[in-house]
């Protein structure tokens, strides 16, 4: 993006679309420009704008780890006018990248620390980059345990990578399902991501919480933390309020006086309870 | 401190301004259209109006016009070309004439806000070519407030030259920039020396409803307050207020065309509007017409103040003036410092 | 305007409602609409010439339910607005109290009956301004009136007050809002706005009462009520239907008949 027009998109080419849920799809995305891709950076928890040219521009998180650095690659719900466009692209197809764009997960201040990973739904990609950014610099870590849940085995996203990491012995993950979407062969828990939480109950000893998911979720597993001792500063979130401009022009995405593009998406617990119910 | 003071006389002006137009430059000025004045590229300086106390619309529109063409692309040979109206386009030399003060500082505001932390190329360039000579105020209304916002009716903030008219059909002449004092020099016969004189006397008296800064004070804790649910039961939810505001640049981004061929367009947008900030899942942060009218006097009193050190608003009363259900914004914030505590 | 005072007074402390929507002091000369929960406010209403905002829109909106049964002020062009909204399901005459002012006499209108026969016995009579604007638009040629409207709509920067200020767009969400498919450019310019306004008139074809609230609320001055009026009035040519005086009334741009002897729906 050498130009001055903010707005400019890089083109980026769908190399690889992956099925991972009902409705929901991993774009692989690679630069068709060479010097776009030399000089482009990302770090985990940032996020984009994608579009399809002629629908618009639609946001959401960059869901590939820094640390993997030829492409990058997003997953989405198909919902809207421009999600439901994207999802009608196939491999080789060139769509529109801005970014990388918001705050960060302080990786580094993490070093040495346990890490507990905590996600309902389609809110995994964001932490997807995370730990993946993680495992790639594992030694610098301490434990590394995730909880993912979803409303079905079908609503699972990144079913390989949640096999993959289930085999590692350098992590801890857990898989649940809401009561009544477990198939025959699930082997993973049956409950709600809050109380499988209280039935692990992992250690808030030299521990991060990380913590994406649907507002319910949010709700009942930030007390639920609390109880296990979390103070509000070593939770981690991110915000997903309507963006367009991304950079801090458009003027809606700001949840009181903070603008989620700008000073988010990753907040704090303690950062929200500061905040206004704007969000 | 203005780099030079002259006088010009009436006639002297509509030659001035007539020059403009021939030298090729275009001229926005006030004129009439449907009882309402407006910035209108001028062709006839004799069209223009001199006897007026605010434009229906602001001058915005001049950096950060309703739709703005951002980019465009095409499908050639099988390859998308995008083509960067921020590089390619020439901005064209306009001269505006007949601002007021208020409209003045609010076009700096527009400017410094775009170029704030990431430069937007678009206001910035359309800004460069612009040439603003302002005319003081010799009248104003009861929706005027420009003095309890911190400009005043002679100001020279952000106007290149500044004009006062002096009575006798004569004009005070302040050229305040390098962009004034170029336009100037290419027409100084038409203006005679001055000393520097004091404006005061000549301007439109207006008193200091409220303080900004104890606005700004007093909405730091005014989140939760019942004001807002008790003022903003008539608002209907429009956008005029946003779009006649000189300040007021939220804007959508929406591509128009075919997966072939199209533009990628920057459109006005305003906070008073319940789809705004409407998550495609059908939550909205902003759900009831008090959070909105919360969020428009909030992002100028106390968000744009203590993030940009701007303030949002420059009090030409156009808000007030166009509101079809009579929110008046002056009323709102003289009762925001009376009714909420410091 | 003290009967008016008196009659809200009473209706708020026998609770029969608990808001009156209506018209108090505003900016300047300006009236403004008021909401009066308690009846030692009653005297804030004004009633005079200055009360042309259609007060209905707030009928339906959901702040102003919350507030509990309300009594609205209402000039005949808001009576005939009661109407039109009953006949499209949006009220019921036995949730409202409608007050009409005639002489200093006010009247409790509490039923469709009364409703109706106050609507025929007071036709919308349009402002000499008006019957000349459409005087002048009816002699154009199709090329000025094209011109006319270029010109005209050229300044619309889409706030959406003409919508916003008319009772009868209460569609939850508007045609133009739709994106799946973008029926209408989002975009302000020519093509946009000439989108926008005539599927607005065509939406309000045969529905709209003649209120001039839209045109009244342009902050840009487009008499934009004279399309909605033009396509009420071919409706009524074609159909010989006329909004706001009938509560049961169907609307003719909304229904069909399978008896219907036109092809081109079938």
């Amino acid at each position: 993006m050498s130009s001055s027009n903010i707005y400019k998109p890089y083109l980026m080419q769908i190399e690889k679309v992956i099925d991972e849920a009902p409705g929901v799809k991993t774009f692989r995305l690679r630069f068709t420009n060479d010097a776009d891709k030399e000089q482009f950076n990302f770090t985990t928890g940032q996020f984009g704008e994608y579009s399809v040219f002629g629908e618009g521009e639609s946001t959401f998180c960059i869901a590939s780890s820094p640390t993997r650095k030829d492409y990058i690659e997003c997953t989405f719900r198909q919902a809207g006018r421009v999600t439901s466009a994207l999802a009608q692209k196939e491999e080789g197809d060139v769509i529109g990248f801005r970014g990388p764009y918001g705050n960060i997960f302080p990786l580094e201040e993490w070093y040495g620390k346990n890490l507990l990973f905590i996600a309902g739904g389609i809110a995994l990609p964001p932490l997807r980059s995370v730990i993946w950014n993680v495992l790639d610099l594992r030694d610098k870590f301490n434990d590394v345990t995730i909880l993912y849940g979803a409303r079905s085995v079908a609503d699972l996203v990144y079913k390989q990578e949640l096999d993959e990491w289930g085999k590692r012995s350098d992590v801890k993950l857990v898989t649940t399902v809401d009561p009544g979407g477990e198939t025959p062969d699930w082997k993973g828990k049956v409950g709600f991501v809050p109380s499988v939480l209280d039935w692990m109950e992992p250690s808030s000893e030299n521990t991060i919480a990380i913590v994406c998911g649907p507002p319910v979720m949010i709700k009942f597993t930030f007390p639920e933390l609390l109880k296990l001792g979390f103070t509000p500063d070593t939770i981690f979130t991110t915000l997903e309020n309507r963006m367009k401009c991304g950079v801090g022009k458009c003027g809606r995405c700001n949840v009181g006086k903070v603008y989620v593009c700008k000073d988010g998406p990753v907040f704090t617990y303690k950062q929200l309870q500061e905040l206004p119910a704007e969000y | 401190m203005s780099m030079q003071q002259r006088v010009i006389q009436h006639e002297n002006l509509l030659k001035f301004l007539g020059e403009i137009i021939s030298s090729g430059k275009q001229l926005y000025a006030p004129q009439k259209k449907a009882e309402k004045t407006y910035f209108l590229p001028a062709s006839d300086v004799h069209s223009i109006v001199f006897d007026y106390i605010q434009t229906a619309e602001s001058p915005k529109e001049l950096l950060f016009p309703k739709t703005e063409r951002m980019l465009s692309y095409e499908q050639v040979d099988g390859k998308l070309k995008m083509i960067d109206h921020a590089e390619g386009e020439i901005f064209p030399e306009r001269v505006l004439f007949g601002s007021h003060p208020c409209d003045a500082v609010a076009l700096k505001t527009l400017t410094d806000f775009f170029r704030h932390d990431v430069p937007d190329a678009f206001t910035q360039k359309r800004q460069d070519s612009l040439t603003v000579i302002s005319v003081s105020c010799i009248k104003a209304d009861d929706n005027c407030f420009c003095t309890s916002v911190g400009t005043s009716p002679g100001d020279t903030e952000g106007s290149d030259i500044l004009l006062t008219p002096i009575g006798n059909a004569k004009y005070y002449v302040e050229v305040m920039t390098e962009k004034g004092q170029s336009l100037f020099a290419a027409h100084e016969k038409y203006f005679e020396n001055s000393d520097i004189i004091s404006k005061d006397k000549y301007l439109t008296k207006m008193s200091e409803v409220f303080s900004s800064s104890e606005v700004t004070a007093r909405l730091s804790k005014a989140f939760d307050h019942p004001i807002w649910s008790d003022a903003s039961l008539r608002c209907l939810g429009c956008g005029a207020c946003a779009y006649v505001c000189p300040v007021c640049s939220c804007f959508d981004i929406q591509d128009e065309g075919t997966d072939k061929k199209g533009d990628r367009l920057r459109c006005w947008d305003s906070c008073g509007f319940s789809l705004f900030t409407l998550h495609t899942s059908g939550h909205n942060p902003r759900k009831n017409q008090s959070d909105r009218w919360r969020q428009r006097v909030m992002h100028k009193f106390s968000y744009m103040p203590e993030r940009y050190e701007l303030l949002g608003c420059v009090g030409c009363g156009r808000c007030s003036r166009a509101c079809p259900a009579d929110m008046n914004i002056k009323e709102q914030l003289k009762e925001i410092t009376e009714k909420i505590e410091g | 305007m003290q009967a008016l005072h008196q009659k809200a007074k009473e209706l708020l402390e026998s609770g029969k409602v608990q808001v009156i929507i209506g018209y108090g002091d505003g900016s300047g000369d300006r009236v403004r609409p008021v909401f009066i929960s308690k009846a030692e406010s009653a005297s804030d209403l004004i009633w005079d010439d200055r009360c042309r905002q259609n007060l209905a829109v707030y009928l339906n909106k959901p702040e102003i339910k919350k507030l509990g049964v309300p009594a609205i002020v209402a000039t005949p062009v808001v009576v005939k607005t009661i109407i039109q909204l009953i006949s499209e399901n949006q009220l019921k005459s036995s949730n409202i109290v409608v007050l009409v002012v005639d002489n200093d006499v006010v009247s409790e209108l509490t039923d469709n009956a009364s409703l109706e026969a106050y609507s025929a016995g007071h036709p919308v009579v349009f402002p000499p301004f008006v019957v000349k604007e459409i005087k002048d638009i009816a002699e154009m040629s199709i090329q000025q009136r094209n011109k006319y409207w270029q010109d005209e709509l050229s300044r619309c920067f889409k706030c959406y007050a003409c919508r916003a200020a008319c009772p009868l767009c209460y569609c939850e969400r508007c045609l133009t809002d739709n994106n799946q498919p973008q029926w209408v450019c989002v975009a302000s310019h020519a093509q946009g706005n000439f989108e926008w306004h005539i599927n607005r008139a065509m939406h309000l074809a045969g529905r709209c009462v003649e209120c001039g609230s839209c045109t009244i609320a342009c902050p840009v001055g487009i008499p934009i009520g004279l399309l909605t009026i033009e396509a009420s009035r071919i409706v009524k040519q074609e159909f010989g239907q006329e909004p706001g005086l009938h509560c049961d009334a169907d609307s003719a741009m909304s229904s069909f008949k399978v008896e219907d002897t036109e092809t081109f729906i079938k």
